[in-house]
C-alpha cells in the first residue's frame, strides 16, 4: 500500500500536461479548426517558461510566459489559417517544426539546469494517510487543470457562448448568417488552445521535470491531439485519457526501476504504442466518430463568399 | 489599407514565384534574426548561401544532404497529392537504415560485398519502410486510424527500436560498449561518384527516383487517379477509382523510398549503425516537398535549398559562433513564408479605401 501513494501522485503529475494540452485542445478543434502546432507550442511554452523563471525567480512569472508564448504562435497560425487561408494541417506541422527548432535553439544556454519548484499542500487533507500525498500535496495548476475540465465541459454543453462555438465548428455557414462573427469566434479558441498548450509546456519544465532537456516534451503533443479524437471531443473523457496515459508514463519507469527485464527502450515505446491502439480501437467505428467530429473541423471558412 | 481580394482565377506566375518569393522572405528574416543577436549579417548570409557552394568538395558535401532529402520528398509529394498526411517519414528512413544495417552486419565478413550485395542491402532498407509505412496503411485503411498521428507515433517507436538495438543485438563486440555497430567493410559501401568527395551513389538514385516519380504521376493511369483522389475524393469515387489502393500505393512509395534514404545513409556517409542517423532528414523532407510544390522535379530545386540551410547550420557553429540548431529555425520559417505567399497565388493585394 506504501507503495501506491507516490504512483497516484505521479500518474496525476504525468496526466497535467496532457489533460492541460488536450482540453485546450478540444475547444480549438470544437470551433472547427485543427491545430498540428500543439507539440511546437508547447516546446516553446516549456523553454520560455523555464528561462523566465530562472530570469525573475518567479514560477507564476515563469507560467505566465509560457502561456503568453503559446498563445503568440496561435495567434500567428489563425492570421494564416482563419484570415488568409492556408491549409491548417500544413500550417500547424509549420508550428510544430518551429517550435521544435527554435526551441531547441533558445534552449542551449538552459541545458541541464534544473529548478527547485516550492511545497504545495491542501491544509488537513494533505496529513491524511495516503490519499494525502497521492492527492492533495500537489502544484495548484493540478487542481487548476481538473477545474479546468469542469468549467469547459460546463461552458460548451451549458452556456449560451459555448453552443455558439459548438455552431461555428459544426456549421460556420449557418452560425454566420444567424450574425455571428465566425473568425473571430475562431481566432479566440485557436488562441485558448495555444493558451492551453502553453501551459501545459511551462507544467512540463516547471513542476514535472523540473528541468530544460531539448525535446523534452517527446510527442506529449501529439498525444494530446490524439487524445481529443480518443475522447470523441467530451472534457471529461479527456481527463480520464490524460490520467490513463499518465499512468502508462509511470508505470513504465516504475518497471524500469523495479529492474523488471525489459530494455527501458522497449518500455519507453509503450506510450506511443498505446496512442496508436487507442486510436484504433476508437476509430474503428467510422459512423462513431463522423458523428461525434465537429462537422467543419480542417475546413477554411470565407464569410466575404 | 491593403486588401486581399480573390482571383477569377488561381496565378501560375505566382505558382512558381511564391517558392521563391519564400526563400528571399526567410533570408530576409535570417538577416533580421542575426541583426538581432548582434551577428553580421553580411557574414551571415555569406555563410548560408556563398560558403556551402564555394568549391567542388562543398558541393560535393551539398549532394550528400540533398541525396537523402531528395529520395524523400519525392515520395512524400506523391503520398501529399493523393491528400495521405504521411508525416513519420523519419521513422521509415531509421527502419529502412536497421533493416539495411543488420542485412550488412549480418552476410559481412570483411571480404565479401560489391555490387550485388549492396543492392540487396539497399532492398532490404526498401523492404523496412514499406513494411513502417504499410502499418500507417493497414491501420488506416482497415480501422480508419487517423494516418498523421499513426505515422508519427512510429517515428518514436522507431527511434527507439534503433537506440535498443545499437545498444544491445547489434552493438560492436569490440567497441568498448560504445552503443554502435562495427564499421561495414568497404566492400559494402556505396561507391563513390565524385573521387576524393563523400559523394556517393545516393545522389543518382535520388535523381532516378525524382524521374521516376514525374513519370509516374504525368504519364500513368495509376499515378492520374491517385491524383484524382486527392484533389476531388467524389469525383474518383463516381469514376470508381480506389481510394484504398491510391492510399497503399502513395503510403508504400513513400515509405519505401524513405527507407532506401535510410539505407543509403547508414551504407553512405555514416557506415555503421549509430543511435542517431538523421539530423531531422524525413521533417526537414516535409518541407522539401511543399516547397518544391509537390512536383517531383521541383524538389530537386527545393531539396538544394535545404541542403544548403543544414551546411549553413553546421558552417555557423565554426564561423558565427552560433548554435546549429539554427536550421531548425530556418525551416520553419522557410515552410511558413511559403504558405503565406501561395495565398498569392489565389488571392491578389489591391489598395483600397
Amino acid at each position: 500500500m506504501d507503495a501506491l501513494a507516490p504512483l497516484l501522485a505521479s500518474t496525476i503529475i504525468a496526466g497535467t500536461p496532457l489533460m492541460l494540452a488536450a482540453l485546450g485542445l478540444l475547444v480549438n478543434e470544437r470551433s472547427g479548426v485543427i491545430n498540428l502546432g500543439s507539440e511546437g507550442m508547447m516546446l516553446m511554452g516549456a523553454i520560455t517558461g523555464f528561462a523566465t523563471t530562472v530570469a525573475l525567480g518567479s514560477f507564476s512569472f515563469g507560467f505566465l510566459a509560457g502561456a503568453l508564448v503559446g498563445m503568440l504562435m496561435a495567434a500567428f497560425f489563425a492570421w494564416l489559417t482563419i484570415w488568409l487561408g492556408a491549409n491548417q494541417v500544413a500550417t500547424g506541422l509549420a508550428l510544430s517544426l518551429f517550435g521544435v527548432g527554435a526551441s531547441a535553439y533558445l534552449g542551449l544556454p538552459y541545458a541541464g539546469e534544473s529548478l527547485l519548484p516550492p511545497k504545495f499542500g491542501i491544509p488537513f487533507l494533505q496529513d491524511l494517510p495516503i490519499i494525502g500525498q497521492a492527492f492533495f500535496r500537489h502544484h495548484p495548476l493540478v487542481y487548476g487543470s481538473i477545474a479546468l475540465c469542469v468549467a469547459i465541459a460546463w461552458f460548451l454543453g451549458r452556456t449560451r457562448s459555448g453552443l455558439i462555438v459548438r455552431a461555428v465548428g459544426e456549421s460556420p455557414s449557418s452560425a454566420h448568417s444567424l450574425g455571428y462573427n465566425v473568425r473571430r469566434i475562431r481566432l479566440m479558441a485557436v488562441l485558448f488552445g495555444g493558451m492551453c498548450c502553453g501551459l501545459a509546456g511551462a507544467f512540463m519544465s516547471l513542476v514535472y521535470t523540473p528541468l530544460w532537456v531539448e525535446g523534452m516534451v517527446a510527442g506529449r503533443g501529439w498525444i494530446a491531439l490524439a487524445l481529443t479524437t480518443f475522447a470523441t471531443w467530451r472534457p471529461f473523457r479527456v481527463m480520464a485519457g490524460a490520467y490513463l496515459f499518465g499512468g502508462i508514463t509511470i508505470l513504465t519507469y516504475h518497471m524500469q526501476a523495479m529492474g523488471v527485464p525489459i530494455a527501458s527502450q522497449l518500455l519507453s515505446m509503450l506510450p506511443y504504442i498505446a496512442t496508436i491502439v487507442v486510436l484504433v480501437l476508437i476509430s474503428r467505428n467510422a459512423m462513431w466518430i463522423r458523428l461525434n467530429m465537429p462537422a467543419s473541423l480542417g475546413k477554411y471558412f470565407n464569410p466575404n463568399n | 489599407m491593403l486588401r486581399l481580394e480573390r482571383r477569377p482565377r488561381p496565378s501560375t506566375l505566382m505558382a512558381w514565384c511564391s517558392p521563391l518569393l519564400a526563400v528571399l522572405l526567410t533570408a530576409l528574416c535570417g538577416t533580421v534574426l542575426f541583426l538581432a543577436v548582434g551577428k553580421d549579417p553580411i557574414a551571415s548570409l555569406r555563410v548560408f548561401f556563398f560558403e556551402p557552394i564555394r568549391d567542388l568538395q562543398a558541393w560535393a558535401e551539398i549532394g550528400v544532404k540533398v541525396a537523402p532529402l531528395l529520395t524523400i520528398a519525392v515520395g512524400l509529394s506523391i503520398c501529399f497529392r493523393a491528400n495521405v498526411f504521411n508525416i513519420g517519414a523519419e521513422g521509415q528512413l531509421v527502419i529502412g537504415a536497421i533493416t539495411a544495417g543488420a542485412l550488412v552486419l549480418y552476410l559481412d565478413d570483411g571480404s565479401n560485398g560489391g555490387f550485388g550485395l549492396i543492392t540487396l542491402a539497399l532492398l532490404a532498407g526498401v523492404a523496412g519502410g514499406m513494411v513502417w509505412a504499410g502499418i500507417t496503411a493497414l491501420l488506416r485503411d482497415r480501422f480508419n486510424a487517423n494516418e498523421i498521428l499513426v505515422s508519427l507515433m512510429l517515428v518514436y517507436v522507431a527511434e527507439l527500436l534503433l537506440s535498443y538495438l545499437v545498444h544491445g543485438a547489434l552493438i560492436d563486440p569490440d567497441g568498448f560498449g560504445f552503443p554502435q555497430s562495427r564499421l561495414f567493410s568497404d566492400g559494402w559501401l556505396l561507391p563513390s561518384v565524385l573521387s576524393g568527395t563523400r559523394l556517393h551513389i545516393g545522389i543518382i538514385l535520388a535523381l532516378v527516383a525524382a524521374v521516376a516519380g514525374w513519370l509516374y504521376l504525368t504519364r500513368s493511369f495509376s499515378g492520374f487517379k491517385l491524383q484524382v483522389g486527392g484533389i476531388a475524393p467524389m469525383a474518383a469515387r463516381y469514376a470508381g477509382f480506389s481510394s484504398r489502393r491510391s492510399l497503399w500505393i502513395s503510403l508504400l512509395v513513400s515509405g519505401g523510398l524513405a527507407g532506401l534514404a535510410g539505407a543509403a545513409e547508414v551504407m553512405g556517409p555514416i557506415g555503421q549503425l549509430t543511435p542517431s542517423i538523421s539530423p531531422g532528414y524525413g521533417f526537414a523532407a516535409i518541407i522539401v516537398a511543399f516547397v518544391g510544390r509537390l512536383h517531383p522535379l521541383g524538389v530537386i530545386f527545393s531539396s538544394f535549398i535545404m541542403a544548403l540551410f543544414y551546411i549553413g547550420g553546421e558552417l555557423s557553429q565554426s564561423r558565427l559562433g552560433m548554435p546549429s540548431a539554427i536550421t531548425g529555425i530556418f525551416q520553419g520559417i522557410l515552410l511558413f513564408a511559403l504558405l503565406a505567399c501561395d495565398v498569392l497565388i489565389h488571392n491578389r493585394l489591391r489598395w483600397s479605401r
